[in-house]
């Protein structure tokens, strides 16, 4: 066996090695790819693995069973609904923020300044009832005591499909994390929502009980709250925990 | 008078004939790929001639020289084949009288007229019979009589007794000379079998192919 | 176990079954000595995975379905909607692939021209294409901010197929008409041609021909081919979700109802796959019934 000389893990601990699954909300695609890089080129001997889809989704498959060592959620609930279940033994670790903004065409076209216009721009993309960014969505709507008939809603699977019915569709507004809108780059434009009538959308992390690679998973919780991957996903916009 | 007089051409072969039929019976004989089929698809007007001249006594088929050509539909001229082909999805009734409701005619007698037809060839037990259920001599029995029914200026067969077992075919053989005599309209059957060139036929239509690519050529009468 | 020479039941419906109806080769065990060869015992134990593979999950869902229930779940306002919608998409879907589907199947089968290799390549291509790639494609053609054509609707009679039960069918359409137009060529291409040659000489129009004795001679293929293509419909997700998007009472049919209560309410989304389980087995199971063993 080749012994690592001069890594930057310590000489005392042997090298981490084997499978690591992380399933993480959609709104970490981006932030968590980079990350991932970064996380792979200290431990070469990890072979790190993404799954990312909503939140709620992702509930779903860890409580039937999937094969998965981290959860990276994109609220504190679901980490709630997995403790309750005792799919996570260990309380969550919150290593994001994020805050909610409107997704509008290219050059916003339609002039949208806030949440008040959304009732008259046709249909706007929101996120499923039950998916995080769909209650967060939910919130906002409410704070701004605006009401959008189910009738005006495209409903996402998660928060990139809920972007792309703006970035790609035919859909003029979406609510979504700020994250997504500076991700999407051109394809869209974004409209801040002031930040009393926004919401905090807290992400949370934890390893899932059963993981076969429990010291591998606690590394990747590590290295996301330390000082590189805090850089990271503040550089992709997310703000502190 | 039935004259066949030109040329046509097909992807792989020409044709080129020059015949007369009378109110006789004919046997088409000749290798495969001389052009028996394409023969009668040019009476039948299936197939068009690239020059000469198809008439019956003084109707003109086709005359491309003249651009002349009657729609097959108008000819009057009846198909067998080796296979019945009954159109499965009609009853035995409504096969028979199918030339008769695509002329117009009501369909009470139309109905009529099938059973008629189908009487004359002794088979009217099979009228109310599916389609699906008839043996291949009894199948062949109602394509002749929706061929009839037709009211038909020429018959023309394409080996028509090839699927049937040695005694329907026997049977089925006398009951087309029969028709056939008592038809007295021109008559060309493509077959392989002698026993059915000595039972029906006066003459005999040879078609060849000659070396290479020229076209077939039409020999010999008997 | 009967054996059965059945052909395959999409292709050769019309074949009369009734004379291959050989006695059973696997006899009970301990009666009579008849030989099982250890090839046909293999195979069925294969075969019999096989089945268990595809039954089982069927069965789960029956298992999950909340059958005291069943019918209060169903009647939800969202449940019932989509249940509507999809009924209703799904059919406008199969008489489109009829309508459209069946001069482009004929003329696949019929003719031989330039480009028919292409053609016939281009209309399977849905087929393999992955249903949300299907949705973008037709958002770039359909859209009607980002699409020529939707552009052109929009601007020219006020219609918007995005986000509308429109859309639905054109998503379905997409995806499901392949289906359906290659059952229909295998159809057209199977019929003898002298059936035509024949009803021609005894005075049939060409017009007459075509209504009258090719389709209804094709007839058994292109009911599987619509059955195929309608199953097809009923069950898409990606392009339906991807063109015209996901609003309940719209364009929310079936499987994306299903797909976002799977979390928020699922024995809800049970009941509703159960509803689909159930209509398919029921149309294959009447149309095996009525189309293979032979008889009309």
């Amino acid at each position: 066996m080749a012994v690592t000389i001069g890594g930057p893990s310590t000489a005392a601990t042997p090298p981490l090695r084997g499978e690591l699954t992380v399933s993480a909300a959609a709104s970490l695609t981006e932030s968590f790819t980079r990350i991932g890089r970064q996380f792979r080129r200290e431990h070469p001997g990890i072979r790190l693995r993404f799954n990312f889809a909503s939140t709620s989704s992702l509930v779903s498959q860890i409580q039937a069973g999937a094969p998965v060592d981290v959860f990276a959620s994109a609220d504190l609930s679901s980490q709630d609904r997995l403790a309750a279940s005792g799919n996570i033994t260990s309380a969550p670790r919150v290593f994001a923020r994020n805050t909610m903004q409107i997704a509008v065409k290219p050059g916003n076209p339609l002039a949208i300044k806030g949440v008040g216009d959304l009732t008259r721009v046709g249909v706007i993309g929101l996120c499923g009832r039950t998916v995080p960014c769909g209650v967060y969505a939910a919130s906002v709507l409410a704070l701004n005591k605006t009401n959008v008939p189910e009738s005006q809603i495209t409903r996402g699977t998660d928060a990139k499909a809920t972007l792309a019915s703006v970035a790609v569709g035919d859909a003029n507004a979406a609510i979504v994390y700020v994250t997504d809108v500076r991700a999407a780059g051109k394809a869209v434009s974004g409209v801040a929502i002031p930040a009393r009538q926004n919401v905090r959308a807290i992400y949370g992390v934890s390893v899932v009980r059963g993981s076969a690679n429990r010291a591998a998973a606690q590394a990747f919780i590590n290295y996301l709250l330390g000082q590189e991957g805090q850089a990271t996903l503040k550089s992709f916009g997310f703000l502190a925990p | 008078m039935l004259r066949v007089t030109g040329v046509a051409t097909r992807p792989n072969f020409a044709l080129d004939i020059d015949i007369a039929v009378g109110k006789e019976t004919v046997a088409v004989v000749g290798d495969n790929g001389t052009g028996k089929s394409t023969l009668l698809q040019l009476i039948a007007g299936l197939h068009r001639l690239n020059r000469g001249h198809i008439t019956l006594d003084d109707v003109v088929f086709d005359s491309p020289e003249q651009r002349n050509f009657m729609a097959p539909q108008r000819r009057r001229t009846a198909l067998l084949f080796q296979q019945a082909l009954l159109f499965p999805f009609l009853s035995v009734r409504e096969n028979v009288a199918f030339s008769l409701r695509r002329s117009g005619t009501s369909r009470e007698a139309a109905d009529a007229a099938a059973i008629a037809a189908l009487n004359r060839l002794d088979a009217l037990r099979l009228a109310d019979r599916e389609v699906g259920s008839l043996s291949g001599g009894e199948s062949q029995r109602v394509a002749l009589a929706r061929a009839l029914v037709l009211a038909p200026r020429v018959m023309l067969l394409d080996e028509p007794l090839t699927s049937l077992d040695r005694r329907t075919r026997a049977d089925f053989r006398t009951l087309l000379r029969d028709e056939f005599c008592s038809l007295a309209i021109p008559c060309l059957i493509v077959t392989h079998d002698d026993a059915d060139i000595e039972a029906m036929c006066t003459k005999e239509i040879r078609l060849e192919r000659t070396t290479g690519f020229e076209p077939a050529t039409l020999t010999l009468a008997r | 176990m009967a054996e059965r020479q059945a052909p395959s039941p999409f292709t050769d419906m019309n074949t009369d079954q009734t004379a291959d109806r050989s006695p059973a080769s696997l006899p009970p065990v301990g009666r009579g000595r008849r030989h099982i060869s250890p090839v046909s015992l293999g195979l069925s134990v294969v075969a019999a995975v096989a089945v268990a593979f595809v039954a089982l999950p069927l069965l789960g869902i029956a298992w999950r379905t909340p059958w005291s229930s069943v019918l209060e779940q169903l009647s939800s306002p969202a449940a019932r909607a989509a249940l509507r919608l999809s009924v209703l998409t799904s059919a406008v879907t199969a008489l489109c692939t009829i309508v459209l589907g069946t001069p482009l199947a004929w003329l696949i089968a019929r003719y031989e021209f330039v480009g028919r290799r292409l053609l016939r390549a281009i209309i399977t291509v849905p087929v393999v294409l992955p249903p949300v790639v299907s949705g973008v494609a037709l958002l770039a053609v359909f859209g009607r901010s980002n699409g020529l054509v939707g552009r052109m609707l929009f601007d020219t009679f006020g219609t918007q197929l995005t986000f509308s039960p429109l859309g639905v069918i054109v998503s379905q359409t997409f995806v499901a008409m392949p289906f359906y137009v290659l059952a229909a060529e295998a159809g057209f291409t199977t019929i003898d041609r002298r059936f035509e040659q024949l009803a021609t000489t005894l005075g049939a129009s060409e017009k007459y021909i075509f209504a009258g004795v090719t389709l209804r001679l094709a007839a058994p293929a292109l009911l599987a081919g619509v059955v195929l293509a309608w199953a097809r419909a009923l069950g898409e997700f990606g392009a339906t979700i991807t063109f015209a998007g996901n609003i309940e009472g719209r364009t929310q049919t079936l499987p994306l109802a299903v797909y976002l209560l799977l979390e928020s309410d699922p024995s809800t989304a049970y009941a509703l796959s159960m509803v689909m389980v159930s209509v398919a087995v029921a149309v294959l199971v009447a149309l095996r019934g009525r189309y293979l063993r032979g008889n009309r």
